[in-house]
């Protein structure tokens, strides 16, 4: 070393660093003050755009979510409700094992691969750090005490407190007050932001979703300092949310309760509507659903089950199920008989069994082979006579039979405050030509006059004709609601239909005779109302024609084809207080099958309304 | 000479004698308060940042304690010592690196810390240390410009720790190792050609490395740099957040101990990395530049005791060491800024951690040492 230092130009060595350091000094300058217009880009130049996310950061705005109205019946039974439900969360970031963690929680309480994978989705998701991760819902309370006592274990496990709907009666009113699910994307994307926020379900079907922005209510705000992990450390400003208005129905809860326990195992569905004020009193259609299964989010098993069911749960029969209507269209197109003259009340006929068009071949039978010998209206309705109908539809025409069917509410909505309502068929030369690009043949007019061929309605359409029937032409809209918080849902008149009042009497003798004239076809069940009397028809529709050579090996497709029962009623005959309309899927018999719900729903409902039947009295003896 | 001359008067007044004194004591005054005062300057940041709790501000005062001792007793130790010797401490962090490989404990997927029951320790700190006083020393030994050959070795001396760095793998603590030696290459006087061919040669094959080296969350911090938004919850966070925070401080900054981002714990390892952007948040740009000015004084006075160095090895060591801090400098202000990648670099004397703190003061003793080194003398 000290031999090589000998011969070294110290001098060159040492110009040459410091040649060289200057040239650092003057590299760590332009570096440091590179670094101070950065800061200050940063700082100063920036320091809006920052400031504002600095705050934004801090300062979180947290949604408050209003309590849903409850909704109760008209005797203020409730009928959806809030509850608490406690769902347990994690918080990854504060979890020191994953796996262990989901174990102890597994152990303590019951965790279905369908949360687990939610749980893992969730993970993967793109999330804020810090955010709870929901694992299982709706904890009861021993769930939450087994969690409770491990809560030294588990790390970055929380237990949250929401109020969840809850409707005590389950599948009694799945079909009319309906059910609230978790808002979808597709309804997120058609909803108010601002209104929604912090709100995760919305009315899916009924009333929960046709008074959804009642039962709503409206956002409160919190103004929350938070830090990094979501924590809030305190509230800067808080406006209260409004809870959302209640509802009372116009249903009567014992009314429905019976009536859906009349229709059993049956298919079917039960409109009773309050003749006075054309109040809903019962919607049933049966089978009908668990409503509490939607709220948070069903099951694929559980929905599959539903959607697959026979007997289609899902199916809202009352408003959705389109029958042909049948005989409970004479009373109706009998009215419309004698109102265009095409009949007389005196007018009587021979009815042979059979009924043939001039000039064509092709036979309309009665159901009734041999023939109901001499018919007249009375005779006609209250035994169901057919071959009387179809002699009246011809001299009616489909045009006369079509327009004041039309405004009797068949063909269109009734604007019940239900969704999804269905608008049956009321065909006419128009209609048949728009959907079936046909002209309209006599043959069609007299399939018509007795309910069937193209003809279709739905049981609420049914029991609207029973109200405009028994309150002779004014046609009401049926309501479901009675009153929103403090504002009552007003009744709507939508129609008054004209008719001499001879012609009302003629009629509503007619469906009199059904249940208590000695030819009546409902008389068995007639006869056993002892202190009231009733209207009422009876149908027994088509459902398919049966095809020749049709192998039926299959019991329950068979049952399928049969005949559906139907009848509509009102009572008392003389003051009408409540109308119904009921319908049992592959029946047969609607005078067997059907009528004896009619009696049913009026039975019960003048044993909690005996007043009704004393007006009836001083009513009858009035005139 | 100045010191030199002074030394040779006749008769010494007061105002010769003080600085007699110190070069007895082996201590540069001026060196020193810049750094205490920075020092101190960071521990109130520090203290801002770990959330009011005192115990890492003690911590940190521990082992700035021990970094004192540790510099005032490297002063007093001949360089001439130094430059036998310390191939020693070169190869016995070398050693510790090989260990690592074996028995090193894995944290965060990496292999970086030795622990050896009594304490753990990262043995890269001691290459951080030991690469540059290696690098001086040999070429110290040769004449200058160094030639072909001795270039050759020099890259071997730097490129074994360094490969073993990289492996751990720790891509940033590599860079800077081999940064310190181009340094000491650098002030040897190496030949500008030979740099620019090895700054072509290095740009021909940087898309190999990114293809074949590199691995995945390198090349993600890498991205993140340029897109922070793409990945706002994950890589992005940090530097959104830090960068959040010191634009927030404006001129003034929103006091010490108000940092919103800080306090509230939106900033990620505010007390260690991340640590300007807390002083940038409470302190505000007139704080930055304070730092700034205080970080620019100690390099340069650093500068200046190697331009004044008496052999050239001293000059060289003091150079890499000198330029080494301000890399650590410049890159983590950099980085906390969205300037360069996120690597794991502290801030020199403000973030908290003690080996780093403790290597430190290690090169101000040596600094210390070579601004006080009495002259050899030429035989």
């Amino acid at each position: 070393m000290l031999e090589e230092s000998l011969f070294r130009d110290e001098r060159r060595e040492r110009q040459i660093s410091s040649n060289r350091l200057h040239l650092l000094l003057l590299l760590i300058l332009v570096a440091m003050a590179g670094l101070a217009l950065r800061y200050h880009y940063l700082q100063i130049e920036q320091f809006e755009r920052f400031s504002t996310l600095s705050e934004d950061n801090r300062v979180h705005v947290r949604a408050v979510a209003p309590t849903r109205g409850l909704i109760f019946d008209r005797n203020g039974v409730v009928l959806a409700e809030n509850q608490p439900s406690y769902s347990l969360t994690l918080v990854p970031e504060h979890v020191q094992d994953m796996q262990q963690t989901l174990q102890l929680i597994g152990d303590a309480i019951e965790l279905s691969p369908a949360d687990l994978e939610r749980f893992e989705n969730q993970l993967q998701a793109p999330r804020r750090p810090f955010e709870p991760v929901l694992l299982r819902s709706k904890l009861n309370e021993e769930e939450v005490a087994r969690i409770a006592v491990q809560e030294f274990l588990l790390l970055g496990v929380d237990i949250k407190v929401d109020l969840i709907r809850h409707y005590p009666f389950d599948d009694y009113f799945s079909h009319v007050v309906g059910y609230v699910g978790r808002i979808n994307d597709r309804e997120q994307a058609q909803l108010d932001r601002e209104l929604y926020a912090g709100t995760h379900v919305i009315g899916k079907t009924g009333i929960e979703r046709n008074y959804q922005s009642d039962l709503l209510g409206s956002v409160g705000y919190e103004y929350v300092e938070t830090d990094a992990r979501g924590n809030v450390l305190r509230v800067l400003e808080r406006e209260h949310p409004q809870p959302g208005e209640n509802i009372w129905l116009n249903l009567d809860s014992r009314l429905q309760v019976a009536v859906q326990d009349a229709l059993g195992d049956e298919r079917g569905a039960v409109v009773a509507l309050d003749v006075q004020t054309g109040d809903v009193l019962a919607l049933v259609s049966n089978p009908g659903f668990d409503a509490n299964l939607f709220v948070s989010g069903i099951s694929t098993s559980d929905y599959n089950e539903l959607l697959h069911n026979i007997d289609k749960p899902l199916f809202n029969r009352a408003l959705q199920g389109q029958y042909p209507p049948g005989s409970t269209v004479k009373p109706l197109f009998g009215l419309i008989g004698l109102q265009e003259g095409a009949v007389t009340p005196s007018f009587s006929m021979h009815d042979p069994g059979i009924f043939y068009l001039e000039g064509q071949e092709r036979p309309f039978r009665d159901w009734k082979p041999e023939g109901h010998g001499e018919v007249d209206m009375l005779v006609a309705i209250a035994a169901s006579c057919d071959t009387y109908f179809y002699e009246l539809g011809y001299r009616t025409g489909i045009d006369a039979l079509s327009s004041y069917g039309y405004r009797f509410g068949l063909g269109h909505v009734t604007g019940i405050d239900l969704p999804g309502e269905e608008e049956g068929i009321m065909p006419s030369r128009i209609w048949k030509q728009g959907a079936r690009s046909e002209p309209w043949y006599p043959g069609d007019t007299i399939n018509a006059s007795i309910g069937q061929g193209f003809m279709l309605a739905t049981p609420l359409q049914l029991a609207q004709v029973a109200v405009t029937l028994a309150r002779r032409g004014d046609v009401i809209s049926p309501q479901v609601a009675n009153r929103v918080g403090d504002n009552p849902v007003p009744m709507p008149v939508v129609d008054h239909i004209q008719a001499n009042p001879e012609n009302w009497d003629l009629v509503t003798e007619g469906m009199r005779l059904v249940m208590h004239g000695e030819h009546g076809t409902a008389r068995a069940t007639g006869n056993l109302a002892n202190n009231y009397q009733m209207a009422g028809k009876s149908a027994t529709a088509q459902v398919i024609s049966v095809a020749q050579g049709v192998d039926y090996d299959d019991l329950e497709l068979e049952k399928h084809l049969r005949d559906h029962a139907l009848f509509i009623a009102f009572a008392p005959v003389d003051n009408p207080q409540i109308a119904v309309s009921v319908i049992v899927e592959n029946a047969e018999s609607g005078s067997s099958e059907a009528a004896p719900i009619a009696k049913l729903v009026f039975d019960s409902w003048f044993a909690h309304h005996p007043e009704a039947l004393q007006q009836q009295t001083q009513v009858t003896h009035a005139p | 000479m100045p010191l030199d001359f002074v030394r040779k008067l006749p008769d010494g007044s007061v105002q010769q004698k003080a600085p007699e004194l110190w070069n007895r004591i082996h201590i540069d005054p001026l060196l020193m308060l810049l750094v205490y005062a920075t020092l101190a300057y960071g521990l109130s940041v520090l203290y801002s940042a770990s959330d009011g709790q005192i115990g890492y501000v003690k911590r940190q005062l521990v082992y700035a304690g021990l970094g004192s001792v540790a510099m005032l007793v490297i002063a007093q130790i001949p360089l001439a010592f130094v430059q036998r010797w310390v191939w020693l401490m070169f190869l016995g962090g070398v050693g510790m690196l090989i260990g690592v490989m074996f028995f090193g404990t894995t944290v965060n997927g990496a292999k970086r810390w030795l622990d050896l029951g009594v304490i753990a320790f990262q043995p890269s700190e001691v290459i951080k240390l030991a690469l540059p006083l290696t690098l001086a020393a040999y070429l110290g030994r040769r004449q200058l410009p160094p030639s072909l050959k001795h270039i050759f070795f020099s890259l071997i001396i730097v490129a074994i720790p360094a490969a073993l760095i990289v492996v751990q793998p720790d891509l940033g603590t590599s860079l800077l190792v081999v940064c310190s030696g181009l340094v000491v290459l650098f002030v040897s006087g190496v030949k500008w050609r030979y740099w620019f061919g090895a700054g072509l040669l290095a740009l021909g094959t940087a898309p190999l490395v990114w293809q074949f080296a590199l691995h995945d969350y390198q090349r993600g911090r890498i991205l993140t740099l340029f897109n922070p938004e793409a990945d706002r919850l994950g890589s992005g966070w940090n530097i959104i957040q830090s960068m959040i925070a010191i634009g927030s401080g404006g001129m003034e900054g929103k006091g010490w101990l108000g940092g919103t981002q800080s306090q509230l714990d939106f900033l990620p390892e505010s007390h260690t990395d991340f640590i300007i952007a807390v002083l940038a948040e409470e302190m505000g740009f007139r704080g930055v530049a304070l730092l700034l000015v205080l970080y620019f004084c100690i390099l340069a006075r650093g500068l200046w005791i190697s331009y004044q160095a008496k052999t050239p090895f001293s000059r060289l060591a003091s150079a890499a060491l000198v330029v080494t801090l301000f890399i650590y400098i410049f890159v983590n202000m950099a980085m906390v800024s969205g300037l360069l990648p996120v690597v794991g670099v502290p801030l020199p004397l403000v973030s908290y951690g003690g080996t780093s703190l403790l290597s430190l003061f290690m090169a101000f003793g040596i600094l210390m040492a070579v601004a006080t080194e009495e002259p050899r003398l030429n035989r």
